[in-house]
């Protein structure tokens, strides 16, 4: 309780700082300094479950913040998944240096509530797992290439550490650390005011590193698909829906694909919320884990 | 160690062919953009964008927000506080009129000519969309009729940005 406490003080300060950093951003931007924030509203993506620029459950091919080639973006943001039998909190942060490469780092909190209880673990069993990612662009653009059919195209790593090593052993996995590797492509049809992304992930995640790495019904890097798509109703508001495939490497707890449908609304470059209705199938020994996904960022 | 030099081999193929399409996209698309220098093309399927833009009227009435927009921008103020703003105002008339296959002819310099010496970055292309994505929200343009024709803008970066 009292760890949780701390971690959720250092999340306030942090989520003040970044936006006490971006309202500086903002008023240099205002004052004619104009050296951040000149990306399009809405264009860097929110930040995904695993904290690299995206959806919500997948990254895209986007370079977080609302940096353009020659300026630097960052954001903070803070994700909560309440779920029948669980829930999940989630912190993390991103730099994007010019409009290149992207550097983000998310820590997630996978509480078991009562089902740690029903296991042996105790009620309120944590997993710990930090993320380290990295994105490259490759080439395109995602909203100015409107006269030809190519996406933006990047590639990215994101490296996982779980902290829970001695269970994920108990439950099958091979490992409690992993790197997934992904390429995302993501399109903008501006005259249909539509977003498509499609990413292509290699992994042996389970649940997607909560359950540590590999298992023994498959240790193998495996390709996994996920997709994107969102209507945008106007600047500010945006509305869509997700698919992320994910594998199946553990006996003893079947894991399914995960779906959201989500609207997310970005009143400035600064901040943004987006809310959606997450179907995460079955988590261990609970089916049927559908619930609330809300997330805040702030940033410039 | 087979498995990991096959997913790379998986990544750098589609990272090939990828680029190579890329290169073979470009080379048509510099004459592509130098045959629409003089405006973007009329496309017939945005006349029902033009009356949602209130015609030509409309696009003269939106162009005065967007000038001043432009010139309160400190982001884009540099290239339109000395220059001859009604000319400009006029020619843009014509080349939206032009695209949203309006009753009009764009009469003036192409797009690389007209901006070739004015070192215009990223940043600066983006406030000018904003500016504009302003003045039209401020006339009740529908935001999809706005895209539509941002969709049909967004091509020129190739010419305007000159400064990568």
């Amino acid at each position: 309780m009292q760890m949780h406490r701390k971690s959720r003080t250092a999340l306030l300060i942090g989520l003040a700082l970044a936006g006490g950093l971006s309202s500086t951003m903002a008023s240099a931007a205002d004052t004619g300094g104009s050296q951040f924030s000149n990306k399009l509203l809405l264009t860097g993506g929110v930040s995904q479950i695993e904290g690299s620029a995206g959806g919500g459950l997948t990254p895209w091919a986007v370079i977080g913040g609302y940096g353009t080639q020659d300026e630097i973006g960052g954001n903070a943001f803070y994700s909560r998944v309440n779920l029948p039998d669980y829930h999940l909190d989630d912190v993390g942060a991103l730099v994007g240096f010019y409009n290149r490469v992207e550097v983000s780092f998310a820590q997630q909190r996978f509480n078991t509530e009562q089902v740690g209880g029903a296991l042996g673990l105790g009620n309120g069993f944590t997993f710990t797992q930090n993320v380290i990612g990295v994105k490259v662009r490759l080439f395109g653009d995602v909203v100015l290439d409107q006269d030809s059919w190519m996406p933006q195209v990047s590639i990215g790593i994101q490296h996982k550490k779980n902290d829970q090593a001695a269970v994920l052993r108990f439950i099958g996995a091979k490992s409690d650390q992993g790197n997934d590797y992904y390429i995302s492509a993501t399109k903008l049809f501006l005259s249909q005011s539509l977003l498509v992304n499609a990413t292509l992930r290699y992994t042996k995640a389970n649940q997607i590193g909560i359950l540590g790495f590999g298992g023994d019904k498959n240790n193998t890097y495996k390709p996994e698909f996920a997709g994107s798509v969102a209507y945008l109703l106007s600047r500010n508001w945006a509305i869509g829906a997700e698919y992320r495939q994910k594998p199946n490497n553990l006996g003893i707890a079947r894991e399914d694909n995960w779906y959201d449908a989500f609207v997310a609304w970005a009143p400035t470059k600064h901040v943004s919320l987006t809310l959606a209705y997450v179907d995460l199938g079955n988590i261990v020994i609970k089916r049927q884990q559908r619930g609330m996904y809300a997330s805040v960022q702030v940033g410039f | 160690m087979f498995k990991y030099s096959l997913h790379a081999a998986v990544i750098v193929t589609a990272v090939l062919f990828a680029q190579s399409a890329l290169a073979q996209e470009a080379a048509p698309m510099l004459q592509q953009s130098a045959a629409m220098a003089a405006s973007a093309p009329r496309d017939p399927a945005l006349k029902p964008v033009f009356a949602e833009f209130g015609g030509k009227q409309g696009l003269v009435s939106l162009m005065n927000d967007f000038m001043d927009n432009l010139v309160a921008d400190p982001r884009t103020r540099p290239y339109f506080e000395n220059a001859d703003r009604e000319h400009i105002k006029a020619e843009l008339v014509d080349q939206f009129c032009v695209i949203l296959d309006g009753p009009c002819t764009y009469t003036g310099k192409s797009m690389a000519t007209a901006h070739r010496n004015l070192g215009i970055n990223r940043a600066g292309f983006n406030a000018l969309v904003e500016d504009l994505q302003k003045a039209m929200s401020k006339h009740d343009i529908p935001f999809r009729a706005q895209n539509k024709l941002l969709a049909k803008l967004a091509p020129m970066h190739s010419a305007v940005i000159t400064k990568k």
